[in-house]
C-alpha cells in the first residue's frame, strides 16, 4: 500500500514523524480516515481518537485534542495543541477531570461554560482512547 | 591614601559582591540551556504554522474575514515580553525603550508579560490593560493560549484596532535583539519575508473543510498562540543569556577591582612598616 510522510507537531516538541499508511481522526465534519495522494486539504481538528497505521500494519492511538490538519498528496502535516499515546494517559487524572466538570456543568452558575464542556470532552477523549487499548 | 583597614574591608566586600555575581552567572548559564532546548523545541510548530497560514493567505486573494479587517477605532494593543528581574543588562530596557519611541502613550493598551517592562511603561504614562507577568518563569503553550484568548477577546470587541508584539529574539548568548511583530490585521505583506518565500513551490489548490472561514477563525487564534509561545521562549532564552553575559563582566571587573585593592593594600601595608621603621630609628637616635 502507498504510505506518506506523517508528522504530528505539538506546541513543543516534534509528538511523531515517520511514514504511515493511513492516518484516522476527528475533524469538525467528523471522523476521517486519510491514504497517501489524498486531495489538498487543510481541517480543523475536533477532540478525538487518532489512529496510526504503520507500514508493518502495526496501529498506535493517541488522544488528540484540538488543532489542524494539512492534507498534501504525500505528506500529513498535523499541528496538534496537546497530543498523547494512549497507553501513557493518566486515567485517574481523566476520571477526576470528568468529575470535576461535570460538577461544574451541573451547577451552571458562575462557570465557565465553554472551557468546562471542552474540559469534559477532553477527559472522555481520553478514557475513550485509553480504554481502546 | 586610604588607610589599610579601610582598603581591606573594601576588598571583602567587592570579593561577596564578585562571590553573588558569580553565583548568579551559574544559575543563569543552567537556566539558558534549558531555555535554549525550548526554545529549539518550539521551533517547527512556529516555522510550519507560519508556512501553513502565509500559504493560505497567499492563495486567498478576497478574503474578508474579522481578523483581516482593520477595526477603525480602538487602540493598539500591545504585548510586552520582559522579564520578571533586572541584572540582566540592557534586556529589559532594550524592550521597553523601542515601546516608547515607537508607540504614543495615549492611543496604546499594553498586555505586560514581565514586571520589568510593566514597571518602565507605567512610568511613561502607558496605560496596562492586562498583567501576565506571573507565567514568565516557566511559559507553557497553554499560558499563550491564555493571553491570546484576552487579547483577541479584546480586538474582536473594538477595544483594540490592531495587536502587536514585541520580544526578544536569541540569536546566540551574546547577540539577542528585540523584535516587534504585527499579529492582527493579517496581512499578506506583514508575513511574507523572503526566507519562507522559498518553500513555495507549485502547490496544488488547496481545499478548506468545513469552508475558508471556519479554518481561518480555527488557525489565526493557533498561529497567534504560537507567535506568543515562541516569543515568550525566545525572550526567556535571551533574558538568562543576557543576564549571563553581564554577570560575567561584572565578575571579572570585581576581580580586576580585587586585584588592584590587594595592590594598594600591600603598598598600604608597605608604606605603614616604612613608617614605623623610621620613627623606631628616629626614636633611638634621638636617646643616643
Amino acid at each position: 500500500m502507498d504510505k506518506f510522510a506523517l508528522k504530528i507537531i505539538c506546541p513543543d516538541h516534534i509528538f511523531y514523524e515517520g511514514d504511515a499508511t493511513m492516518v484516522e481522526f476527528t475533524t469538525t465534519e467528523g471522523n476521517v480516515g486519510i491514504f497517501a495522494k489524498h486531495i489538498p486539504m487543510v481541517s480543523v481538528v475536533a477532540p478525538g481518537k487518532l489512529t496510526i497505521h504503520c507500514e508493518d500494519g502495526s496501529e498506535k492511538t493517541c488522544a488528540l485534542h484540538s488543532g489542524f490538519a494539512e492534507v498534501l498528496q504525500d505528506s500529513v502535516t498535523i499541528m496538534a495543541d496537546s497530543c498523547e499515546y494512549s497507553d501513557r494517559i493518566d486515567i485517574t487524572r481523566a476520571k477526576e477531570a470528568k468529575e470535576r466538570a461535570q460538577k461544574r456543568l451541573s451547577e451552571r452558575e458562575g462557570v465557565d461554560i465553554a472551557r468546562a464542556e471542552m474540559a469534559l470532552r477532553r477527559a472522555l477523549v481520553r478514557l475513550d482512547v485509553a480504554g481502546h487499548k | 591614601m586610604a588607610s589599610m583597614k579601610e582598603i581591606k574591608r573594601r576588598r571583602a566586600a567587592i570579593q561577596n559582591t564578585a562571590q553573588i555575581t558569580k553565583a548568579m552567572k551559574l544559575v543563569a548559564t543552567v537556566k539558558l540551556q534549558k531555555a535554549r532546548a525550548k526554545a529549539e523545541a518550539s521551533k517547527p510548530y512556529f516555522t510550519i504554522m507560519y508556512q501553513t497560514i502565509s500559504s493560505m493567505l497567499e492563495k486567498s486573494e478576497n478574503i474578508n474575514h474579522r481578523y483581516l479587517r482593520k477595526n477603525e477605532d480602538g487602540k493598539v494593543g500591545i504585548l510586552v515580553i520582559t522579564g520578571n528581574r533586572g541584572l540582566a543588562g540592557g534586556y529589559n530596557n532594550a524592550v521597553s525603550r523601542q515601546v516608547i519611541s515607537g508607540f504614543e502613550s495615549k492611543d496604546t493598551l499594553i498586555y505586560s508579560v514581565g514586571k520589568k517592562g510593566r514597571d518602565a511603561l507605567l512610568h511613561k504614562g502607558f496605560e496596562v490593560e492586562g498583567d501576565f507577568s506571573e507565567i514568565v518563569e516557566e511559559p507553557l503553550y497553554k499560558d499563550a493560549a491564555d493571553i491570546t484568548k484576552v487579547m483577541l477577546d479584546d480586538y474582536e470587541s473594538g477595544k483594540l484596532s490592531e495587536i502587536y508584539v514585541i520580544y526578544t529574539n536569541f540569536k546566540n548568548t551574546v547577540v539577542h535583539d528585540p523584535v516587534l511583530l504585527k499579529l492582527l490585521p493579517l496581512s499578506k505583506e506583514d508575513l511574507l519575508q523572503p526566507e519562507t518565500k522559498e518553500n513555495e513551490g507549485p502547490r496544488a489548490l488547496m481545499n478548506y473543510s468545513p469552508n475558508e472561514d471556519e479554518v481561518l477563525d480555527a488557525i489565526i487564534p493557533k498561529y497567534i498562540s504560537s507567535v506568543i509561545y515562541g516569543g515568550l521562549m525566545q525572550s526567556v532564552a535571551s533574558e538568562n543569556g543576557a543576564r549571563m553575559t553581564a554577570m560575567d563582566s561584572a565578575t571579572s571587573n570585581a576581580e580586576e577591582l580585587i586585584d588592584k585593592l590587594g595592590l594598594q593594600y600591600n603598598r598600604a601595608r608597605q608604606g605603614a612598616i616604612t613608617q614605623e621603621l623610621t620613627e623606631i630609628v628616629a626614636g633611638a637616635n634621638a636617646i643616643e
